[in-house]
């Protein structure tokens, strides 16, 4: 598989979990892991561009695939519109939540630049957040929405 | 840490490739297509396989919505995602979208496959209860060749179908009639949950009576059930708030619901009458606004 486009062959287990692999394989523990019972979405992972459990999937399963954690949203050295919203707009408090709702965020903007706030809350409903009541988080979200179309109206051409 | 019982992954290439597998390997394997019940069970170890055959990559054999004159075949890998945000299913059917939306949450639905959830056969299953009330038929594939089941068949009682050990499910087949629509409603304790109760109901019109009608209902027994007596009472009647109470009386009485943490069996009832009504209601009112002289 590649795990943020680098290519990435282990001998692993075939009960081995996505979210284990991540974390105890390879050391990527900005992916945590929190329920274990696919309620709580800290666990969100893409594979192929979509938000995936990684606490229910098989590590074997994305064997071949695009795995994108939130190690792999930051881009040149910049970070993603949706992490710096996260901190304009208090997205998080203890953190615990956030690798995963902002995998989530960045896969909604990428198919809905201009989400209502009802659309950011559909979008996380698969997750908890035990601290911030929601309301920074849908923010934060906006915050990374509005970001993004001021820099499209900048500058046209770029991801057009 | 929940952690599933070791077992063999392999990974099947072509439906022929996964049924010569199931065939090998025996009442020893299962396959795994979203993976997004049998992990849970397996992490829980209610569920234990030594061969766990993955499936995902049949998604472009198996992932398909195709509309023919007289009925949508649905491949058993299309994803939840997929059939929520098909335009012919809305369209069509539009009881998928009423049911999606409410089905778990948008990330589980990224993964979770119509044929997983017709073959968890959970009592409570969403899917299961859509396919129920659209009438729909099952092509079963083994060894010794294909058939059809109807659901009334396929279920065969909780988590048991008639897909025996060699063989898998291919597609669901909805048959389409003129002049009708359908709807979905569900009572969650909070998004994402399984169903308190969930009804659909599908009804057909022709010039202003209904010629037929069907309601399934989700978590008020050991199966997704149809309720025929319903669709006896219905037919041949002009749609009428009377009517709607009728149908949800027998679908109160009829139905077997349990007391359990999400609710009273007598809660369940009543939401039995009560979604059976709106279902049924919303259903005939979409039939109106897309086809006035029905
Ligand atoms: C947090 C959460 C909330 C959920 N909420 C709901 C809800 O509200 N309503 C609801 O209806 N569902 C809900 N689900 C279940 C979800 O819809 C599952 O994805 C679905 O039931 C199973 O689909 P799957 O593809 O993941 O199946 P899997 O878990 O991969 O498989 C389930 C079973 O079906 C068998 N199987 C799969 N495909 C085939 C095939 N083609 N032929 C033969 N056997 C096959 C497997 O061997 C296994 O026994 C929820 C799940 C989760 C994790
Ligand atoms: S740890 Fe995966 S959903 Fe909670
Ligand atoms: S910030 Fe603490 S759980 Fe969300």
């Amino acid at each position: 598989m590649t795990v943020n486009d680098a290519e990435v062959t282990r001998e692993i287990e075939g009960r081995l979990l996505l979210v284990h692999f991540l974390r105890d394989h390879l050391g990527l523990t900005g992916t945590h892991w929190g329920c274990d019972t696919s309620n709580c979405g800290t666990c969100v992972v893409w594979m192929d561009g979509e938000p995936v459990k990684s606490c229910t999937v098989l590590a074997a399963m994305a064997g071949g695939h695009e795995v994108r954690t939130v190690e792999g949203l930051e881009q040149d050295g910049q970070l993603d519109p949706v992490q710096q919203g996260f901190m304009q707009c208090h997205g998080l408090q203890c953190g615990f939540c956030t690798p995963g709702m902002l995998m989530t965020a960045r896969a909604l903007l990428d198919r809905n630049p201009n989400p209502t706030e009802q659309e950011i809350r559909e979008a996380i409903s698969g997750q908890i957040c035990r601290c911030t009541g929601y309301a920074t988080i849908v923010r934060s979200v906006q915050w990374a929405a509005a970001e993004e179309a001021g820099t499209r109206t900048t500058i046209p051409a770029e991801g057009a | 840490m929940q952690v599933p019982a070791p077992f063999e992954y392999e990974r099947a290439t072509s439906v022929d490739h996964a049924i010569g597998l199931l065939d090998r390997l025996g009442e020893t394997a299962r396959l795994v297509a979203g993976g997004h019940s049998l992990l849970p069970m397996m992490k829980l170890r209610l569920a234990n396989f030594d061969y766990l055959i993955d499936i995902n990559d049949l998604h472009g054999e198996l992932g398909y919505i195709s509309v023919e004159p007289t009925q949508i075949r649905i491949g058993a890998m299309t994803r939840h995602r997929e059939l929520l945000e098909s335009q012919v299913l809305a369209d069509t059917f539009p009881i998928f979208g009423d049911a999606e939306r409410v089905i778990a949450d948008p990330v589980v639905r990224n993964r979770g496959t119509l044929g997983g959830s017709l073959c968890q056969a959970d009592p409570s299953e969403d899917l299961s209860a859509v396919c129920t009330t659209l009438g729909a038929s099952c092509l079963i594939r083994g060894t010794g060749g294909e058939r059809v089941v109807t659901m009334e068949d396929f279920h065969r009682g909780p988590y048991e179908t008639a897909v025996g050990d060699a063989e898998m499910l291919i597609e669901v087949r909805f048959p389409v009639r003129p002049h009708g629509s359908s709807a979905y409603e569900k009572v969650e304790r909070r998004a994402g949950d399984w169903a308190v109760v969930s009804a659909g109901a599908a009804v057909w019109l022709d010039a202003g009576v209904i010629s037929d009608a069907r309601v399934g209902l989700a978590a008020v027994g050991p199966n997704t059930t149809g309720l025929p007596a319903i669709s006896e009472a219905l037919r041949g009647h002009a749609p009428s708030e009377e009517l709607y109470a009728r149908a949800g009386a027998i679908a109160a009485q009829t139905c077997r619901p349990a007391t359990d943490s999400r609710g009273s069996e007598e809660y369940k009832r009543h939401l039995a009458d009560e979604l059976t009504r709106r279902a049924l209601r919303r259903s005939v009112a979409r039939i109106v606004a897309d086809d006035p002289g029905a």
